[in-house]
């Protein structure tokens, strides 16, 4: 099976065709460095995305927060939930922690902006 | 007597925070920067969003965590930064009018300015799109705003004209809080996004991006009940027969940005009717000598790191200027940056190529989809230097480094082109 | 929530410009008086979308209402703009032609002018008419000159007669549609709105384009009340100064044509069309209608930036079916007035209109007049018409007009919180815009209508998400 991915490594966006066996990557074409192989690859076994939203403060306005690294693709909406139903305390440093393990993934969601 | 200081610097976002950095680095401490806003980072602390600082940080950043190094830069070189100030206007004679809630109205007089004010969405208004004007229709920036600083959700079902990079992330960001996005339609036939902001924003979701299309009408009299959107033809023009009704309580606009640049017009400052930015020269310095631009003020970005590259030039060129008190070491040449086929503008517009130091970044807008083509920098027929590209898309800007080796003996108006095919 | 039945002298229903200045009118007399609006702030319908102009009121036939009031509206704005601190400019006029076999229609305005007894009109030739407003289109070969036309912000009047009447005892009833109105056995008014029934002496009609089925409530139907659209596009300030003075095109049946003028907060406006629809709600701009307002303006003024176009916007004119205004107490009827069809010159002619309704409510009901009548009322200040001088001595006294919240109208903190605190305050964000200019810049809002919703949110102790643009 052959897959037409668009890169989302970096701003480039380059075009990659993807000969896809067994759900794996045998062969990665339009690529322009390791990123769009590695990309690719990831994209049709097991594809992750970061996911950014933000958690309510105790003051009532929102804090953004990110996953720490990237989490499996379906599990974004888990993870939102997880965020959207936790409520943290101020003052919030950039890097601290807002919701442990979230939804299972065993990615933390950080804290992206000092507040309070 | 009127207050003095070394530099101004107008707007507290990414241009204004590496430009003051940058000046404070090539030894000019007396720098004030000037933020209408309650805190510094301007519009990255709405954009919660990764992606940003690749280039800068070789990392991910998110836009308050790129915010966050910039502020932390500006708070250890201790530069004075005035928030909650409104610059009200500026006189060619480098005088600003400011007023603040804790300052009162002040005339402040500066040996140099650093015009860092950003851009603003370009409103429903401006776009001439016919129909009610009833609650629920937000430009894209005005509903990020909203949800990521005010946790307030404009609505619940979403539809999105243009596909500019805000209202991609924008389509992404309503999905996630539980809206629903029916569609994204673009006037135009490519998308005015980056690629990866379409596969992570829109794909992933399975929201559909209609291209050629736009919103015919808009219905509701209070609140918001529907737009109509239909085909485009090549001028723009809807085709009947086409219009398609869609159901939605907010409509999001992301249908382009403007530099923002009353403040330039207030000092007389030349612009240029392609960017909406000031005309500058290869040291980013406006048509009155010692008033700088940089950043989005100057023409739109799509990368806040080429933002801070540009502002920390335009803070290192303002710093000279106050050191040299404005004069330079050989006699101007000026040479002319023309637009040639395809390029919409230039920045800059103009080079002294008797003073040429330092590299130039040569940035630029292509007007149209060209895939397979070669930009080219050419003077007197001859060419400086050519690039190929595979392809080339006007969301996304272009940048060639010019040496300044390369510019010695030429005499006359450069031009940048892009010719088609030839890969 | 229901009020209970609840009697006045004077009951007016709209809370248009016609209906504020008839309520100020009456409140200087020891008479009880309520306005009713459907809408939520006054100023909601036709008086909030039309060309703002103040006529001079040599286009309407000689002897009619239209030209006498026109004539006495006019002669009173500068005095009134004064008392009651709204903005006025006697900026003057040209009516162009730009067919020479049209000249003759000139002349025929003049002559109507005369008639009608409008000062200072004349006619000036191809190049006097160049000279005035050097932006008049190549082919223009004449003009009708009106010095006394102006050009006035049919917000800020509306609000100044309306606040004032409010400080005179004038009951504001906002958010209260009347559903009905019947005759009581002692020959009063019963008038059921939405939030409960009330009586009154006399009821004053001043509901706009539903002027008819109101009237229709209680009276035999005698006129019929046509919505005719006119659809314009404004101008961002950077091209406000393109003409100096309003520019019409010789009138039409249909109206006084598409106009260029500039507006009192130094904006550029276009139009209006002119469109004769049955649907008193559908004040929808459409792409037709914006490409008439487009084409027909080039065809006076030249240079038209229309790429600065910042928002376009539709309004419905209270065409009356008998061609005049139509004020009168109704004959069966008594005691029952219709202020209607008032459709231009309606906002120069208010206060006269508000004089002429006073004289037939004073057949009515005896008018005394109070000692303690207030005849000034003072606007909110706004910061960016102020010298420098002045807004910093203001800021001083109050720090919150140093914050500024509206970048493009420059628009403080201070100026907001006082159109929202002051009585009959702003609830809607539409509503701070029409008192300050907050929002109505080039941005149209993007940058401070998150700040404005919140200082609403708070105000009214509701969460942002609650905040409405308006009614």
């Amino acid at each position: 099976m052959t897959r037409e991915l668009i890169c989302i490594g970096c701003p480039m966006g380059c075009e990659l065709t993807v000969e896809v066996e067994d759900g794996k990557a045998v062969s990665v074409t339009g690529n322009t460095c390791g990123i769009g192989k590695k990309y690719a690859e990831t994209e049709v076994s097991a594809p992750t995305r970061m996911v950014t939203t933000t958690v309510m403060a105790d003051n009532g306005k929102p804090v953004p927060v990110k996953t720490r690294t990237a989490v499996p693709k379906e599990k974004i909406s888990d993870v939102v939930k997880a965020v959207k139903s936790t409520t943290i305390k101020l003052p919030a440093r950039i890097g601290d922690t807002a919701v442990e393990n979230a939804a299972g993934t065993g990615i933390d969601v950080i804290v992206t902006k000092n507040a309070g | 007597m009127a207050e003095h200081i070394s530099l101004a610097v107008i707007g507290g976002g990414p241009a204004g925070m590496a430009a003051a950095a940058a000046a404070y680095d090539s030894g000019i401490t007396d720098v004030t920067v000037f933020e209408r806003d309650s805190e510094l980072g301007g519009i990255l602390n709405q954009c919660i969003h990764n992606g940003f600082g690749l280039h800068t940080f070789k990392e991910e950043l998110t836009g308050p965590e790129y915010a966050a190094r910039y502020i932390e830069q500006v708070k250890q070189r201790g530069i004075h930064c005035e928030t909650d100030s409104m610059v009200l206007s500026i006189s060619p004679e480098k005088q600003i009018t400011v007023v603040s809630k804790a300052r009162g109205m002040r005339v402040i007089g500066a040996d140099a300015i650093i015009l860092a004010m950003g851009c603003r969405e370009r409103p429903r208004g401006a776009l001439n799109i016919p129909g009610m004007r009833p609650q629920g229709i937000y430009t894209a920036g005005t509903a990020q705003k909203l949800i990521n600083c005010e946790g307030v959700m404009p609505g619940k079902e979403v539809v999105i004209l243009g596909s500019g990079d805000i209202g991609l992330i924008m389509a992404r960001r309503m999905t996630l809080e539980g809206a629903h996005v029916r569609l994204v339609a673009e006037l135009m036939p490519y998308s005015g996004g980056l690629k990866r902001n379409i596969v992570q924003c829109l794909d992933d979701y399975g929201i559909p991006l209609k291209l050629s299309h736009t919103v015919v009408d808009i219905r509701g009299r209070r609140k918001l009940e529907g737009v109509v959107i239909a085909e485009v033809d090549g001028t723009g023009t809807p085709i009947p027969g086409t219009e398609e009704y869609y159901e939605c309580d907010t409509l999001l606009l992301s249908c382009g940005l403007i530099p923002e640049n009353e403040l330039s017009l207030s000092a007389g400052i030349t612009i240029n009717g392609a960017t909406s930015g000031p005309v500058v020269d290869e040291y980013l310095n406006t048509s009155i000598p010692g008033i700088f631009a940089c950043g989005n003020v100057l023409h739109v970005h799509d990368l806040v790191d080429f933002v801070s590259e540009e502002a920390g030039r335009a803070g290192r060129n303002a710093a000279k200027y106050i050191a040299d008190k404005g004069s330079r070491k050989n006699e101007p040449h000026i040479v002319k940056l023309i637009p040639g086929n395809g390029v919409r503008y230039t920045v800059p517009c103009t080079i002294d190529t008797a003073n040429t130091e330092e590299d130039i970044h040569l940035r630029f807008r292509v007007r149209n989809v060209y895939k397979g083509c070669t930009i080219k920098v050419s003077a007197n027929g001859n060419t400086i230097i050519s690039k190929k590209k595979r392809i080339t898309v006007p969301s996304e800007m272009e940048d060639i480094i010019l040496k300044p080796d390369m510019l010695g003996g030429i005499d006359g108006d450069i031009t940048v082109g892009i010719e088609e095919g030839g890969v | 929530m229901t009020e209970k039945i609840t009697g006045y002298d004077i009951a007016v229903i709209g809370a248009g410009v016609t209906g504020c200045a008839v309520a100020r009118e009456l409140s200087r007399y020891e008479l009880s008086v309520i306005v009713l609006d459907r809408e939520s702030d006054v100023c909601e319908g036709t008086s909030k979308a039309n060309s703002a102009i103040v006529h001079a009121g040599f286009d309407a036939k000689p002897g009619s209402l239209k030209a006498k009031l026109n004539v006495r509206g006019n002669s009173m704005m500068t005095e009134l703009s004064k008392e009651l601190d709204f903005p006025f400019m006697r900026s003057g006029a040209l009516v162009v032609c730009t067919d020479e076999a049209d000249l003759p229609k000139l002349e025929e305005l003049l002559e109507r002018g005369k008639a009608n007894g409008v000062p200072g009109l004349r006619i000036l030739s191809r190049e006097e008419a160049h000279e005035t407003e050097p932006a008049l289109a190549d082919g223009v070969c004449g003009a009708l000159y009106a010095g006394t036309s102006g050009i006035v912000c049919p917000f800020g009047m509306t609000l100044a007669f309306a606040e004032n009447a409010l400080a005179n005892g004038v009951v504001f009833s906002l958010s209260n549609a009347v559903n009905g109105i019947s005759r009581t056995d002692d020959g009063r008014f019963l008038i059921s709105a939405d939030k409960g029934d009330i009586t009154a002496k006399c009821v004053i009609n001043a509901a706009g384009v539903y002027a008819d089925k109101i009237h229709n409530m209680v009276c035999e139907p005698s006129f019929t009340i046509n919505a005719r659209r006119g659809e314009y596009m404004l101008l961002d300030r950077s091209a406000g100064s393109l003409v100096k003075s309003t520019v019409f095109q010789l009138p039409t049946k249909m109206g006084k044509g598409i106009l260029v003028t500039p507006t009192v907060h130094g904006n550029l406006l276009l139009g209006p069309t002119a469109d004769d629809i049955g649907d008193k709600e559908n004040t929808a701009t459409t792409r037709g209608g914006l490409d008439t307002v487009r084409k027909i303006s080039a065809l006076s003024v030249k240079g038209i930036p229309y790429n600065q176009v910042i928002t376009s916007f539709a309004g419905l004119r209270a065409t009356g079916s008998t061609g005049d205004f139509i004020i009168r107490e109704d004959e069966k009827v008594r005691g029952f007035i219709d202020v209607a069809g008032i459709e231009s010159p309606g906002l120069t002619s208010a206060p006269a209109v508000a004089e002429y309704v006073r004289d037939i409510a004073a057949g009515i009901l005896p008018l005394k007049e109070k000692a303690d009548f207030i005849p000034t009322r003072k606007g909110i200040t706004l910061l960016a018409m102020l010298p420098d001088a002045e807004r910093a001595g203001l800021i001083k006294q109050n720090p919150a007009y140093g914050q500024i919240i509206c970048r493009c109208s420059s628009v403080s903190e201070g100026e907001i919180a006082d159109s929202i605190n002051r009585p009959l305050g702003a609830t809607t964000l539409d509503g701070v815009k029409r008192r300050t200019g907050a929002g109505m810049g080039r941005c149209q809002g993007g940058f401070c209508s998150p700040k404005v919703m919140a200082m609403l949110a708070e105000k009214q102790g509701i969460p942002i998400a609650e905040v409405k643009k308006n009614g």
